[in-house]
């Protein structure tokens, strides 16, 4: 049986409470008669052998490109990047999907005599991956070969040795990345395509990037012309990226693409009932929610993130393609639309969303404010094609417990700039204007980003900038539950209660609003009509 | 006429001291501070001359006296009883001369230089200190024509602020107010000498990081002086560690760049000196910083925040503190100590010293800083009045003075 489609469902009386997450908690809310909720659609089937599928992409590659066989030979020069603790989220079960395309391209590359292989995490600016996480991500058998002779290395975009200027593309954005990755007879790049941004030339220009690259995308202009993040067409983010990643072909740097796509099979046993329609949970999906809400009511916030961090998703990869960019990434943009999909009717006037513990930069860490806020607006908000889901003007309300509290060793900068930079302004333009090279050429922080396990200082600006779009576009921003002064800070609104909330929408969007409920994760793409 | 008498009542210190625990100021009532009829005193010359109090403020360190915690170092500085307020805007009903030597008529508003060096006792030759103008230098304060008493307000032969009688001042000591300053604008003139005196001992040079700690009455006239009196000539980047929100509002207007609560004070002076960070402490740091609380806390954070070879300006009355000093031998750090007023040398190339209260004076009005005068209360409620000086940063205040103009006073 093919899984069911993404589904709006109209509510009525007889709706039962629909859940809301709220950080590392989740609770049940009754939503007014005539609202709607949009659930993801059900997990696609996997592949059926996955490992047949890798070789089948890797032998039978997409675009103007040779089988990868064709182009290993002894002598040459090899460089496997892949993508970071950032996806997929949460993390997969074991064998992680990099462990399973990066060992069949070793097999291949040992089969035809290359020795100068060398693997490389696309960090940009992220945080360097701790040993756990890379053994994780890419398998012990791997690790163990490599990481001990310094050939698994963590990209580093603030080393000078280690860096080449590409030049400028023809609208003058400065194309500087990995020096060993763009030196390379060839550079493969392993890529989880969680959403519809992720992947294609933005792979390389980015991950692979030095801050003097990034910053001529990750910027308040850029972030507001990308409406959205997952419409490469209508992402000025993207049309940059592609610009970079095409002068950096024609730089001649060789790059074979290969991208993933997964279901939405996003939580184990026990957890299911988070991805169900609660119409239909069954008693035992509403056992699950009781036993998991007192429990997790009951421990500290930080006892309840640790169990939720340790949960790994049983995620399952849907398709495989291999071979030149482009041809690849148009491939994998209309298997994540398939899997995540959802065809809404109409904008609305207030959009809800719980928000989880996680987003992609605070795996195995804190959800601090700025992530709280970049995860709604630059995540959640985004996740649309066409038209954003809340209409111009309306209000988005998020619930969570937003905390003042940083994880320290990740974020470090994170802690100054919502001190001291967001004490000051919210405007991102005035922050990218009077802050942003500040922190980004601060000697600490990029100590504690090259030598430690922080992002980078410059990371919480380009949060801030993710939200831009939606700044613009919103009347208002609501946060339930939250802490007070972490949402003011925020420049947001606070309100005890979704009821709260929902009256306080009303002075903005006036009496009898739409509303719709964006029920995720599991992550859906909305299209909106 | 009324005036607070403080004696030597050890009694009545120690219970003062046991009821500071719930809060400085609170043991008012039960410690060594009477409220007793009064006269002027005598005038042990003719270049004195009776001042009547108008306004007079609650200083830090007569709330440190009152509790019982000042260090024992003054012991010998001071002689009972004593009349406390030395920081006094007043009129001299009879007139005097000033401290220039030039007239002033009868009816003129002045304030008080309380600091009795060799002038007011009658010491000739003047000792080098204040033959230089540095009075606040001056050892001579326990002999001459005056019984012990580092300042007017602690010396039981000139009276003191907190009185409707009149205290006497001598002609060295006296400053008229211009007519454009009002009574709070003045009564602020004799911390903000202080303050001034403290930014031009700092050494603070053009482009320098300069931190300070605490924003009270001394904190804010800190930022005040930085910003008008050192800024001109040397333009530095001001940051402050302010505990409440109407301190650092108050910071703000006066000119400090970056307002910060207190934990966030190391980590914007780190920022802004683009320093590394090594075991909790900063490697580089702010040039210079003010510690304007005299705690061991603020002077251990003092220390952590400086640079190698910066300098702590000690602002705020210390008494006995234990501090760990390794930082001040490894960086080579320069701890010195802020206190009073003197004469000063303009930062500014070609121009002649001035008095710290001369500067004062001038900054007082074009800073505004009669604003930071939150409370006025009669002589009779002096317990209220110690008790909200003593809680002022909490109670959204800075300056707590006592109203000596109407006798029913009032309060804002």
């Amino acid at each position: 049986m093919s899984p069911r489609p993404g589904f709006v469902l109209d509510v009525d009386q007889s709706t039962p409470p629909t859940l809301f997450w709220h950080g590392e908690r989740f609770t049940l809310e009754k939503l007014p008669e005539g609202s709607r909720v949009i659930y993801a659609p059900e997990p696609m089937e996997a592949l059926s052998d996955p490992q047949a599928a890798i070789r089948h992409a890797l032998t039978h590659p997409e675009g103007d490109q040779e089988p990868l066989p064709s182009l290993l030979f002894a002598g040459m020069r090899l460089t496997i990047a892949f993508d970071d603790i950032s996806l997929p989220l949460p993390p997969m079960e074991r064998p992680d999907i990099r462990q399973m395309v990066i060992e069949q391209v070793l097999d291949m590359a040992a089969e035809a005599g290359v020795d100068d292989v060398e693997l490389i995490v696309a960090l940009a600016l992220h945080r360097r991956m701790t040993e756990p996480e890379l053994r994780h991500a890419v398998g012990d058998r791997v690790y163990d070969a490599f990481a001990p002779n310094g050939l698994l290395t963590q990209h580093d975009a603030e080393d000078p040795d280690n860096l080449i200027y590409l030049g400028q593309t023809d609208h003058g954005e400065d194309v500087e990345i990995n020096k060993r990755a763009a030196e390379s007879d060839l550079l493969i790049y392993v890529n989880i395509n969680l959403v519809a941004m992720d992947g294609g030339h933005k792979s390389v220009a980015t991950g692979l990037a030095s801050y003097k690259s990034l910053r001529h995308h990750h910027n308040p202009a850029t972030m507001r012309k990308s409406k959205s993040f997952m419409d490469q067409h209508k992402s000025e983010l993207h049309t940059a990226n592609w610009r970079m990643g095409r002068l950096i072909r024609d730089s001649g740097v060789k790059v074979f693409q290969i991208e993933t796509t997964l279901n939405t099979d996003t939580f184990p046993d026990g957890f299911k009932f988070l991805q169900k329609r609660e119409w239909e949970w069954k008693a035992k999906d509403r056992l699950a929610y009781l036993g998991a809400s007192k429990a997790l009511d009951r421990v500290p916030a930080r006892y309840a993130r640790q169990i939720f961090h340790s949960v790994k998703a049983p995620h399952r990869m849907t398709s495989v393609q291999a071979g030149e960019v482009e041809a690849v990434h148009a491939i994998t943009t209309a298997n994540v639309w398939e899997q995540q999909g959802v065809i809404v009717e109409g904008q609305t006037d207030i959009l809800t969303m719980g928000l989880p513990y996680i987003s992609p930069y605070n795996v195995n860490s804190i959800l601090n404010p700025i992530l709280v806020a970049c995860l709604g607006l630059g995540y959640f908000f985004n996740l649309y094609r066409n038209k954003p889901l809340v209409r111009e003007g309306g209000v988005l309300i998020m619930t969570h417990p937003t905390p003042w509290e940083f994880n320290p060793v990740h974020h470090p900068s994170y802690i100054d700039f919502f001190e001291q930079v967001l004490g000051e302004t919210t405007d991102a333009n005035v922050m990218s204007e009077q802050y942003e090279e500040g922190f980004a050429t601060d000697p600490w922080y990029i100590h504690l980003y090259r030598t430690g396990h922080a992002y980078h200082g410059v990371h919480p600006f380009y949060m801030w900038y993710w939200c831009a779009h939606a700044l613009e576009h919103l009347g208002a921003v609501i946060i339930v539950g939250g802490d007070p002064k972490a949402v003011h800070r925020l420049g947001f609104r606070a309100a005890s209660t979704l009821a709260d909330a929902l009256e306080m929408a009303s002075d903005v969007v006036g009496p009898s609003p739409t509303l719709t409920h964006l029920h995720t994760p599991p992550i859906l793409m909305a299209d909106v009509q | 006429m009324k005036a607070l008498v403080l004696e030597r009542n050890l009694p009545r210190f120690a219970a003062s001291r046991v009821a500071s625990i719930l809060g400085s100021g609170r043991g008012a009532g039960i410690g060594p501070l009477q409220l007793l009829d009064a006269d002027a005193p005598d005038r042990p010359s003719d270049d004195w001359y009776p001042l009547r109090p108008l306004l007079s403020g609650i200083c830090g360190s007569d709330l440190a006296t009152l509790d019982g915690r000042t260090s024992r170092y003054f012991e010998d500085m001071v002689s009972f009883p004593f009349v406390p307020g030395h920081e006094v805007v007043g009129i001299l009903d009879d007139g005097g001369v000033d401290h220039a030597g030039r007239p002033l008529e009868p009816g003129t508003r002045a304030v008080i230089e309380p600091v009795l060096g060799c002038a007011p006792r009658h010491i000739h030759p003047l000792c080098a200190q204040c033959g230089a103008g540095h009075t606040g230098r001056c050892g001579n304060l326990a002999s001459g024509a005056l019984s012990p008493g580092l300042q007017t307000g602690f010396c039981t032969d000139t009276g003191g602020g907190w009185s409707t009688a009149p205290l006497i001042a001598h002609a060295s000591q006296l400053h008229a107010v211009p007519d454009a300053l009002s009574d709070q604008d003045a009564v602020m003139i004799e911390p903000t000498a202080c303050a001034v005196h403290a930014v031009l001992s700092a050494g603070v040079t053009s482009g320098d990081v300069v931190a300070v700690i605490g924003a009270g009455t001394l904190g804010l006239t800190t930022i005040a002086a930085l910003h008008s009196v050192i800024r001109p000539t040397a333009p530095c980047t001001v940051i402050v560690g302010a505990k409440h929100a109407r301190q650092r509002e108050l910071a703000t207007t006066l000119g400090a760049d970056h307002v910060v609560p207190p934990d966030q004070l190391s980590r914007t002076v780190r920022r802004q000196a683009g320093s590394l960070v090594l075991g909790g402490r900063l490697t580089e740091g702010a040039d210079v910083v003010f510690d304007c609380v005299g705690s061991a806390a603020s002077l251990t954070e003092a220390l952590s925040l400086l640079r190698p070879r910066g300098r702590v300006v000690l602002v705020g009355m210390p008494g006995k503190v234990t501090v760990d000093l390794a930082p001040l031998w490894h960086r080579e750090l320069t701890l010195v100590g802020a206190y009073a007023y003197g004469s000063e040398a303009s930062p500014a190339p070609d121009s002649p010293d001035r008095r710290s209260f001369e500067l004062a004076i001038d900054l007082v009005g074009t800073a505004g800083l009669g604003r930071l005068v939150s409370a006025l209360y009669p002589l009779e409620r002096y317990e209220e009045a110690l008790a909200h000086a003593g809680a002022a940063g909490r109670r959204g205040a800075v300056k707590v003075a006592f109203d000596l103009r109407n006798p029913k006073g009032r309060t804002r």
